[in-house]
């Protein structure tokens, strides 16, 4: 059986335990019943603040930190796990076809290795490659379809610009045939000239490749011009997510909206449908009660104060987590 | 009358390397109440321009001697290069000049409480006694909105939110009533929403004070949100500089086109992202001629490769230099 979508997730939760004494231990829910479905081929983006719990989610789906509540689904077509209790051969192949690239290329690669090792070490770890010429072979192939030059392999990291390292990140991370990557702001750390180039490239890979990105990312702009589908994080919890197209044109949950009116504009006349959020993000382990986000909403009520919303569906693959959003839609 | 005017600054880094040049011929001047951003990919040179009107470079910067930069004070101009001792420097920095770093975790004493390090450079600035110190500070924190602000007075750094020391950082910065305000890449640590809340503070308060302000920033958003002119550096060389409006929407140095094509923007999402090719040169291997010829697609020929450009103007208070400007 082979589903549409390569991850499925229902009520995922991490917790980390907080507080040093034993018996008033609490915990910090990092990422809080999410449920989300990740389609085969998308490049999904999860956009949030600091402290959304974006991140988590992601190693999450990696099996990087333990999963504490609710499950995680991976099914390529050709395996499937159960992500909640992975161990033994499974994790190995699944660490094989699930990848990350990293957010700051100057901090991931080792300095002391040349790019040619570093590109070849997850084929040697994994045990994937026979020879050393099959090694060879399957690093100048990948090094080439990130366009690195085969004759820099030589080099060791230091001598590459931001850009160029990222590029070899990227080769490292596809060198293993991977079906799913997960990018963590891979762009954040570059310039905006270069930035381009790599989103540019991400894209490109992906239809070469049959790759399924999830794409972690704080930079709304970004996230509209390279992804197919949007999920906003909140505190722990997704509070919408639409095709990138709805999202942007129609964006329901006063959150989004108040995240667009917050990026500023290029037009120096433009000064906005200014709606600025007051405060900030309150922290994880004194979590406000009934919606998430009412300590900072604008329109929120003595019900956005005590019941905590559900996940409704508006339209077709949109869903948001408000109380109010059809009235605030008619209000607008 | 303007407030700083900077003359062809020049500046090299001795290195191990060799002689590395950071700024090369940088010439612009900024009036009080003006915002100025500088703008430019790292390793631009902006920061460490903005740095030499403090002189806050490392001890192996090396001026050239055409440098100049001359600062308009009420009690009359001062000559920034020929000050030596750092007691001579003090009416330059944090006097006259504050600065507000991008990090503002880095920037802040870890060990002291942010009211001691504010009270501290109000007693080196001013006449004020401790107590009155005390008490503009607390009342400067009130103004950038931190509420609570005696509290947060007795506070460290740790435990305040990003947006909360960049606002304190702001704040103390403000409290010397600088003429002039060099703010380096201050909301770039910040979330979006946070960002937005010190810029609109940021304009606020020029408004209310009426000090010049250099904005350093890679983001050409900010800069059309909160600046009145932009200059665009490249490695170290000022390329184009004009009143925001007229450089943002004609811009007409490539480099600057290449930085706002390559920006994703949210009113048209089919737009494809159009990266600059190549990577920004070594400092090493400064390309001779005009300094973007290796990855501008706009060459005309062996004069890009050869012969530095000369400012033309491209329009009102608008320059450029580039040689396709001579071309028309």
């Amino acid at each position: 059986m082979s589903s549409e979508y390569l991850i499925q997730t229902r009520d995922l939760s991490v917790g980390f335990p907080v507080g040093g004494q034993l018996f008033n231990r609490r915990v910090l829910k990092a990422v809080n019943h999410v449920t989300l479905a990740i389609p085969k081929g998308s490049f999904f983006g999860v956009v949030g603040e600091s402290g959304s719990g974006k991140t988590t989610f992601g190693r999450a789906l990696l099996n990087a930190v333990p999963i504490t509540g609710g499950s995680a689904h991976y099914d390529d077509g050709e395996v499937n796990y159960d992500l909640g209790d992975l161990a033994g051969a499974d994790l190995k192949e699944y660490r094989r076809r699930a990848q990350l690239i990293f957010q700051d290329p100057y901090a991931a690669l080792s300095p002391r290795m040349t790019v040619r090792d570093i590109i070849a070490e997850p084929l040697e770890v994994m045990g994937l490659c026979k020879s050393r010429d099959e090694v060879d072979e399957r690093v100048r192939e990948v090094a080439a379809m990130c366009r690195l030059n085969i004759e820099h392999l030589r080099r060791f990291p230091h001598a590459f610009s931001g850009g160029q390292r990222q590029r070899i990140s990227i080769a490292r991370a596809l060198v293993s045939r991977p079906r799913f990557v997960i990018a963590d702001e891979s762009v954040a750390a570059l310039d905006v000239s270069i930035q381009a180039d790599i989103l540019n490239l991400l894209k490109s890979l992906q239809d070469e490749m049959g790759l399924t990105y999830l794409f972690i990312s704080h930079d709304l702009s970004v996230v509209a011009h390279t992804c197919d589908h949007v999920a906003v994080m909140y505190l722990g919890q997704i509070m919408e997510s639409a095709p990138t197209r709805q999202l942007f044109e129609a964006p329901r949950h006063p959150y989004t909206k108040a995240l667009f009116s917050a990026i500023p504009s290029l037009d120096p006349d433009d000064k906005g449908k200014v709606q600025r959020l007051e405060g900030e993000i309150p922290s994880p382990t004194n979590r406000p009660t009934g919606c998430q986000f009412h300590t900072r909403c604008p329109s929120a009520t003595d019900l956005c104060r005590q019941k905590e919303p559900e996940m409704e569906i508006c339209e077709a693959g949109h869903s948001v987590s408000c109380h109010r959003w059809q009235e605030l839609q008619t209000a607008v | 009358m303007s407030l700083i005017d900077v003359e062809n600054l020049t500046l090299q880094f001795k290195t191990d390397e060799g002689l590395i040049t950071a700024v090369d011929d940088v010439s612009f001047s900024l009036a009080p109440g003006e915002v100025m951003g500088l703008v430019g990919e790292s390793g631009s040179g902006k920061s460490v321009t903005a740095k030499s009107l403090m002189k806050l470079n490392p001890g192996n910067a090396v001026y050239s001697p055409e440098s100049r930069i001359t600062l308009h004070l009420d009690s009359g101009p001062v000559d920034v290069m020929s000050l030596k001792r750092p007691r001579d420097m003090e009416i330059v920095r944090g006097g006259s000049i504050s600065m507000i770093f991008q990090e503002p975790m880095a920037s802040f004493a870890p060990a002291m409480t942010v009211g001691s390090q504010m009270v501290e450079q109000l007693l080196i600035h001013t006449d004020l006694s401790k107590k009155q110190a005390k008490e503009l500070s607390i009342e400067m924190l009130d103004r950038v909105g931190i509420s609570d602000a005696s509290t947060r007075f007795g506070q460290y750094a740790f435990e305040m939110s990003g947006g909360m020391r960049q606002r304190a950082m702001i704040a103390m910065a403000l409290s010397t009533k600088p003429k002039l305000l060099i703010a380096d890449e201050p909301t770039t640590a910040l979330d979006v929403t946070i960002q937005a809340q010190v810029i609109d503070l940021m304009k606020d308060l020029v408004a209310e004070f009426g000090m010049g302000i250099i904005f350093i920033t890679h983001d050409l958003g900010v800069v059309a949100q909160t600046a009145d002119k932009v200059a665009v550096m490249y490695l170290g060389k000022m390329i184009e500089q004009g009143p925001v409006r007229e450089v943002i929407r004609n811009p007409y140095h490539p480099y600057t086109k290449g930085l706002i094509d390559a920006l994703p923007q949210l009113d048209d999402l089919e737009k494809p992202l159009m990266p600059i090719p190549g990577d920004i040169p070594s400092p090493l291997e400064r390309p001779a001629g005009c300094v973007f010829h290796t990855r501008c697609g706009k060459v005309i020929g062996d004069i890009c490769r050869t012969v530095v450009p000369q400012w033309s103007d491209t329009g009102e208070n608008h320059r450029t230099a580039c040689h396709l400007c001579a071309e028309g």
